[in-house]
């Protein structure tokens, strides 16, 4: 009846797991409990986890990824004091079957439920804003997006108390993660959960394409539209090619474990090889999938507080396509030391150096950008030059090792973990709180508390430093990744600096958590009634904050490449808004529960495919297949808001904006 | 059945820079002399490390690796500045710095944004080419008084190491001949591992069903630690090992002292060998049953009912440099 779960699947035993297990269902509880008592389910149930609005999508994604954040974190603070203590003949305070859990979790949480929830969810929120459109091409499928998401999350999570996760590594290399050498449910845990919201990744990549390809303004052509668009298409197309090939390896992973199939096995003909191969034809492609968005949120936010539009808007078009084309060409650069031969290592090697020609050209376009500008030093810049320069080092470091001879004896080590954390931390999370204090006014209505949110930047940015330099003294000390614990003595003192590096960090997550708090309790007094507190030059600064559920009233007239800055630039010249529009009753979709329903079915499957409790999953399926049927047979998709209503809210906007805009005009009256 | 012959040679404790005493430095007062302790370290050029290296491979593989750091230096220690000085003259308070709105684009910067990169990647990607086929694992030393054949086979989670010449066998410990290049074929019993030697240079994976080939040497004599550089489960921490580097009168001595003692690695030496064990002391057999190492390559290619030997895959890598 219930499969493989039995009481022994629950950790007594590990005090461990056991007081996080209890503290994670108390916290989760009190938060049900408390939304129940207020009676706040309807709202919820209606506003948001119904909606299949792309800016309640957007920002329901990013607060999976911070939350997610704060989870992986735990994990990088446990390895961090682990190895801080665990020198010589100390073995530390983790064991490995922990211990290897807990890095297995930590690079599979932060890759695919903190990172890829942040940027999608900012793509989310600000691509048909800034395309001037309405909302995605598939609304409820980005519903669907979400909610396959978050049970990847809830599956990952829940291994934490029922059962274990892989301990294999993020990217569970066989023969280790076969059957025969990971015995336990913690790969099936690490498969199904990917597998679910890759599902869900591959929709929004779909949702996107179409978006960007089908649905912009009148007048936005492709070489009008805003960095930030053109990057998340590179991205959105990256999903698209990358993640098929991702389900697809899982699946003969799945077919191995399951059926007893020889895809990568020892015997009987398996190549475990071949799925190395695979998994980092996915992979590469996946760390541009996860930087390129942030490349345009970068050169947003720089143009804006440089007051100036982005340098070389066509070459970083160019260098953005480039880099989405060349992230295909590069896997093998990440086993050289698989014996491949001279001329594929040199080969690979070179293509992988070739990707920083457009990334090198990118830093500079931004470095002119500032130049001749006037530079304010808001947070987001402080982010976005924080990225430059830790970008650089970062990218210099992975050039290192794309020369196979000094990959040779840097591969796997701590110089090549300080490595894609500097990429990744210095790009990717840099990029999205960069992203997520330049929207959070746009989002919300109201900005955030900027001294605590530069204590937040100096705190990552110094922790960074201290927590990952001395991680590349010890790979080139011949320290490697996923010790559990280390004979050397000399290391401990680089060790301990690094763990120090991580506290710092972590109180950086403390300022954006008081950031955030503080900011909800002020925000009377941090109201952004412009709806354009950064003046700001593409589309979503057009509408208000929070932008009504439609956007905007009336389809703009997008005339060249900085759609707002140019309207609000000829309102000012002639000293008047644009002429009324004749305002029509729009469209809207309909809220859909399909996506949490889906979502349900699904996470029941999943968890029922990792215990192989057989009857769960065929009703999962059957559910999850009867929502979409249910859903292809509505009768009504869409609701209309009326003229009336319509013509209230943009009269409104419009007396802002010439309040803003045109003091000269609101003044008298 | 465990025997350590550690009597025959006497503990060596000479690479250079006094990494022995390292060892003992660092433990209790950790907090206290952090800052000052973690700058020292780095500036003392990381004993043991792949910046002391101990042999041609990494000796050349270092020399790359450098002079890649500088050329790239060259480029990056500008552009931080740049960056830094950009945004700081152009602050928004700086009455000074010239406000430009509309500069927006200019061929000729755009003509060296690009060229700047692509010069840099042009030296490089020359440096990967001709670095990639001199430093190519397989690729023979040059051995004018002959070299020494060592197989290696990851286990879970152990390493051994068969003399083919020799007849011998040894567990986490690889005793050669100082100044004499070594030829590694290598493999995996069980799980993917990877072979590396720090000081030495060059790391290169142990594979199920294949067979990977590595040449490496050690200049002087001496005791280099050796690891795994893939995760390969739970005992993987405990995978180390060290190469020793001796006189050839020395080794010649272990050998023969290998030879006289401990057991035979037989069908069930090798049986008892496979169960999986941690952090395993080192030890010597006496002799190996013949065809070991090509039988664990083979075993595992081959499906039990119908051995496919002929499949291209599945053979070990010929040894080419004879």
């Amino acid at each position: 009846m219930l499969g493989k779960l039995s009481w022994s699947a629950i950790p007594f035993d590990q005090p461990i797991p056991l007081m996080t297990s209890i503290v994670m269902i108390l916290v989760i509880g009190a938060v049900l409990a408390w939304i129940t008592v207020k009676g706040h389910w309807p709202y919820l149930w209606h506003e948001w986890i119904t909606s299949v609005d792309h800016k309640r999508i957007g920002i329901m994604y990013v607060m999976l990824g911070l939350v997610m954040l704060l989870r992986g974190f735990a994990d990088a603070i446990m390895m961090r004091s682990q190895l801080a203590i665990a020198a010589g003949p100390a073995h530390g305070y983790l064991p490995p079957e922990h211990y290897d859990q807990i890095f297995s979790a930590h690079g599979t949480i932060m890759i695919f439920f903190t990172a890829m929830p942040f940027v999608i969810g900012l793509m989310n929120f600000v691509v048909p804003l800034q395309l001037g459109v309405r909302d995605v091409a598939f609304p409820t499928f980005n519903s669907v997006s979400l909610w396959l998401t978050a049970t990847g999350v809830l599956l990952t999570n829940a291994s934490l108390v029922i059962g274990e996760f892989a301990r294999t590594g993020w990217l569970a290399y066989p023969p280790l993660s076969e059957l025969k050498f990971s015995p336990g449910v913690g790969v099936d845990y690490y498969l199904w959960s990917l597998q679910i919201s890759g599902i869900g990744t591959l929709l929004t990549g779909i949702n996107f394409v179409t978006t960007i390809l089908k649905m912009r303004a009148p007048g936005m052509s492709y070489t009008r539209m805003p960095v930030f668009c053109w990057t998340a298409l590179a991205s959105s197309l990256l999903i698209i090619a990358a993640f098929p090939v991702l389900t697809a390896t899982f699946a003969m992973l799945s077919l191995d474990r399951y059926l007893g199939f020889h895809f990568f096995s020892n015997d009987m003909g398996g190549n475990p090889m071949m799925y190395i191969n695979l998994i980092w034809v996915w992979g590469h492609p996946e760390v541009y999938i996860l930087v390129l968005p942030m490349f345009g949120v970068f050169s947003e936010v720089i143009s804006t507080f440089s007051s100036k539009p982005l340098f070389g808007y066509r070459s970083m078009i160019l260098a953005t396509m480039a880099i989405c084309i060349l992230s295909f060409l590069v896997w093998l650069h990440h086993f050289f030391t698989m014996g491949a031969g001279a001329n594929v290592n040199a080969f690979f090697g070179i293509m992988t150096m070739i990707i920083a020609v457009p990334t090198g050209a990118k830093v500079f376009n931004w470095l002119f950008t500032m130049y001749g500008g006037r530079v304010r030093f808001e947070v987001p810049i402080l982010w976005s030059i924080g990225f430059m320069i830790t970008f650089v080092i970062g990218g210099m470091t992975g050039v290192l090792l794309a020369v196979p001879p000094a990959d040779f004896v840097l591969h796997n080590s701590l110089f090549l973990i300080a490595h894609f954390h500097n990429v990744i931390i210095g790009g990717v999370v840099f990029g999205a709180f960069a992203g997520y204090t330049y929207w959070f006014p746009k989002a919300f209505g109201f900005t955030l508390h900027e001294g605590l949110g530069k204590a937040a930047f100096w705190c990552w940015f110094i922790g960074f430093y201290l927590a990952f330099m001395p991680l590349y003294a010890l790979g080139l000390m011949g320290a490697t990744r996923r010790m559990q614990h280390y004979d050397n003595m000399g290391w401990q003192p680089l060790m301990i600096a690094a763990e120090v590096g991580a506290i710092i960090i972590f109180c950086g997550v403390l300022c954006q958590i008081a950031q955030l708090v503080v900011s909800i309790r002020t925000r009377e007094q941090r109201r952004d009634l412009t709806g354009d507190p950064w003046d700001g030059r593409s589309l979503e600064w057009a509408t208000p904050s929070p932008p009504p559920v439609f956007n905007f009233a009336v389809m703009l007239d997008v005339h060249g490449e900085e759609a707002y800055w140019s309207i609000k630039q000829r309102a000012i010249e002639e000293q008047r808004l644009a002429e009324e529009p004749d305002y029509k009753p729009i469209e809207m979709p309909r809220n859909s529960p399909t996506g949490f329903v889906t979502a349900i079915f699904a996470t029941a499957t999943g968890f029922a495919l990792i215990w192989h409790i057989w009857w769960l999953v065929i009703v999962g399926l059957i559910g999850a297949f009867a929502t979409f049927v249910w859903f292809a047979w509505r009768d009504e998709d869409e609701y209309e808001i009326p003229a009336a209503e319509v013509a209230r809210i943009d009269r409104e906007r419009r007396r802002v904006r010439t309040e803003v805009l045109l003091p000269s005009l609101s003044r008298p009256s | 059945m465990r025997d350590v012959p550690e009597s025959v040679i006497e503990p060596v404790d000479r690479s250079p820079r006094g990494s022995g005493r390292r060892r003992e430095a660092g433990s209790g007062r950790a907090f206290g002399t952090l800052i000052p302790t973690a700058a020292l370290l780095l500036l003392a050029g990381c004993s043991e490390g792949v910046l002391d290296p101990q042999g041609p491979i990494g000796s050349q593989e270092k020399t790359i690796l450098l002079n890649s750091l500088g050329i790239m230096l060259a480029i990056v220690i500008p552009t931080v500045l740049a960056t830094l000085g950009v945004a700081w003259w152009f602050r928004s308070s700086n009455t000074r710095a010239h406000y430009r709105p509309e500069w927006d684009y200019s061929g000729r910067v755009e003509m060296i944004v690009w060229s700047i990169p692509m010069m840099v990647i042009l030296l490089l990607g020359g440096i990967t080419w001709v670095g990639s086929h001199d430093l190519d694992p397989p690729k023979p030393l040059p051995a004018p008084a002959g070299a020494i054949n060592v197989d290696v086979v990851s286990l879970d989670w152990k390493w051994l190491f068969l003399y083919p010449d020799q007849g011998i066998a040894s567990v986490n410990r690889i005793v050669v001949p100082a100044g004499t290049p070594v030829r590694f074929r290598l493999t995996a019993a069980t799980v993917m591992n990877s072979f590396f030697v720090p000081q030495l240079g060059s790391q290169i994976y142990t594979m199920p069903n294949m067979a990977t080939r590595l040449n490496l040497q050690a200049d002087k004599p001496g005791s280099y630690p050796g690891i795994s550089a893939q995760f390969s489960g739970d005992g993987f921490s405990g995978m180390t090992f060290t190469m020793d580097a001796v006189s050839p009168g020395q080794f010649a001595k272990w050998v023969k002292t290998a030879q006289a003692s401990g057991s035979a690695l037989d069908a069930a030496g090798y049986a008892a060998l496979e169960k999986p064990s941690q952090s395993v002391a080192p030890y010597t057999y006496k002799s190996v049953m013949p065809g070991l190492f090509d039988a664990i390559v083979h075993t595992q290619a081959a499906p039990p009912e119908a051995p496919r030997l002929a499949r291209t895959g599945a053979k070990p890598a010929p040894r080419t440099e004879g």
